[in-house]
């Protein structure tokens, strides 16, 4: 018996009442052996930034593996380890403290290159817009990564995060000049 | 669930996308926040790997038996009409998500967010704070009890009010089940006029609002609405039609 899926609506301007947690951005707890940031603005088509967007991520553990029964590698969990961040922007910026993620089979006989999947709530998108974070240490991974390979040459840059001094950092720009890559899930 | 095999042998749940008349658009023009922020470009086509086939499994630590129950989360009961809303948390072949995170937020029963942006000149409520939180039960069940949140102006346009409504926010099981979405209340005479309500697909609109359950009123307490959640699921296939034959 088939059931229609129930439509999206935006988070509008009150999330944080709903969508804060103390431990939100902490996928693994902050000074944890390993751990790297994840930062960066979302801005608008004006290029100003949404000081009221929400960002979560969703990523591997360092050994390219879920938490989760429908791997069918079987579960596997990592004390500590979330796997899953939410940040909201209200300091200008989005920052998820994390591990990163080793590579994940492409269900194709190869390998991704490291990724997180990263999904962008806020007021004025009726939908969330979803798209990934890439790391600009793993050239060689990246090269051979086939999301990566399906989205336009001159557009990659947009899902390419550069390294910091305590992780990486990767703009998120919801349209106009350099709008990030969004995926169609 | 049914998979689908990949050919280096691993079999991955599947999630197809809905077709463009069961998915709320990102931008519409008459909501003027989306002008500046929604995408322009096409998205790109991303097929659904294992990052996409799992997702956090939120559990208890999360959430107190108390989180179900926003009257009761300050020394006084809050002003307005307590009400109770139920339903189940489905994916698209009807059947229930179980141990899943449901998180909502509201107005107040005058329509006034405690929220340092909301400032219309609507009082706070001292004993409402607008938040629950939950887990649906082993049949996907889940349950809170509240006060009807009123109507509220927004600015959107002249003399622009938005219907009443809960926001929720639901994970399911894998990233691509992932929903934000608000409940509204059956009849509501403002939904002619809001563009968030009006940015739905014609033939999902009634989705989105809940049903007065009168065999879950509670004599001399509470109201009740009853509201099915689904999420995406094994059920649809991409531009298949509904399944009660409602072409409308
Ligand atoms: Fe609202």
């Amino acid at each position: 018996m088939s059931a229609r899926t129930t439509p999206s609506a935006t988070v509008g301007p009150y999330l944080a009442i709903g969508l804060t947690w103390d431990d939100g951005p902490s996928a693994v707890e902050p000074g944890t052996p390993g751990a790297i940031w994840l930062r960066g603005r979302v801005l608008d088509g004006a290029g100003e930034v949404v000081p009221d967007a929400m960002v979560e991520t969703w990523q591997a553990d360092p050994d390219g593996r879920f938490d989760h029964p429908d791997d069918p590698r079987g579960a596997r969990a990592r004390p500590g380890f979330r796997g899953f961040g939410r940040s909201h922007t209200d300091s200008g910026e989005y920052a998820v403290c994390t591990l990163k993620p080793g590579r994940v089979p492409d269900g194709e006989g190869g390998l991704q290159a490291p990724h997180v999947d990263v999904s962008v709530f806020a007021r004025g998108l009726l939908d969330r817009v979803v798209t990934r974070i890439y790391f600009a240490d793993e050239a060689e991974a990246n090269a051979e990564d086939p999301v990566l390979r399906s989205v336009p040459a001159d557009r990659r840059g947009t899902l390419i995060a550069q390294p910091t001094d305590d992780g990486y950092r990767l703009d998120i720009r919801l349209q106009g000049d350099g709008e990030t890559v969004f995926f169609a899930l | 669930m049914t998979g689908m095999t990949t050919p280096s042998g691993l079999v991955l749940p599947r999630y197809p996308r809905p077709g463009a008349e069961a998915l709320t658009p990102v931008g519409f023009p008459d909501y003027r926040s989306t002008a500046s922020r929604a995408p322009l470009l096409a998205p790109v086509d991303l097929p659904q790997r294992l990052t996409e086939v799992t997702g956090p499994l939120l559990g208890e630590g999360r959430v107190t038996a108390a989180d179900a129950d926003l009257t009761r989360q300050h020394e006084g009961e809050p002003q307005g009409q307590r009400i109770i809303v139920h339903g189940r948390v489905l994916d698209g072949d009807g059947r229930p998500v179980p141990d899943t995170l449901v998180e909502i937020w509201q107005a107040n029963a005058g329509g006034r967010y405690r929220h340092v942006v909301d400032n219309w000149p609507s009082p706070l409520d001292p004993n409402f704070t607008g938040l629950g939180r939950t887990i649906t039960d082993g049949q996907g069940r889940y349950r809170f009890t509240t006060i009807k949140p009123g109507a509220y102006p927004w600015g959107n346009h002249h003399n622009a009010w938005r219907p009443a409504h809960i926001h929720f926010s639901l994970f399911g099981r894998a990233f691509t089940q992932r929903l934000v979405t608000q409940m509204y209340f059956p009849d509501d005479p403002l939904f002619f006029q809001d563009p968030i309500f009006g940015a739905i697909p014609g033939s999902a609109r009634h989705l989105a609002i809940s049903r007065f359950d009168y065999e879950q009123t509670q004599d001399n307490w509470a109201l009740a609405f009853s509201w099915d959640i689904v999420l995406r699921g094994s059920g649809q296939t991409p531009f298949e039609s509904d399944d009660d034959g409602d072409v409308a």
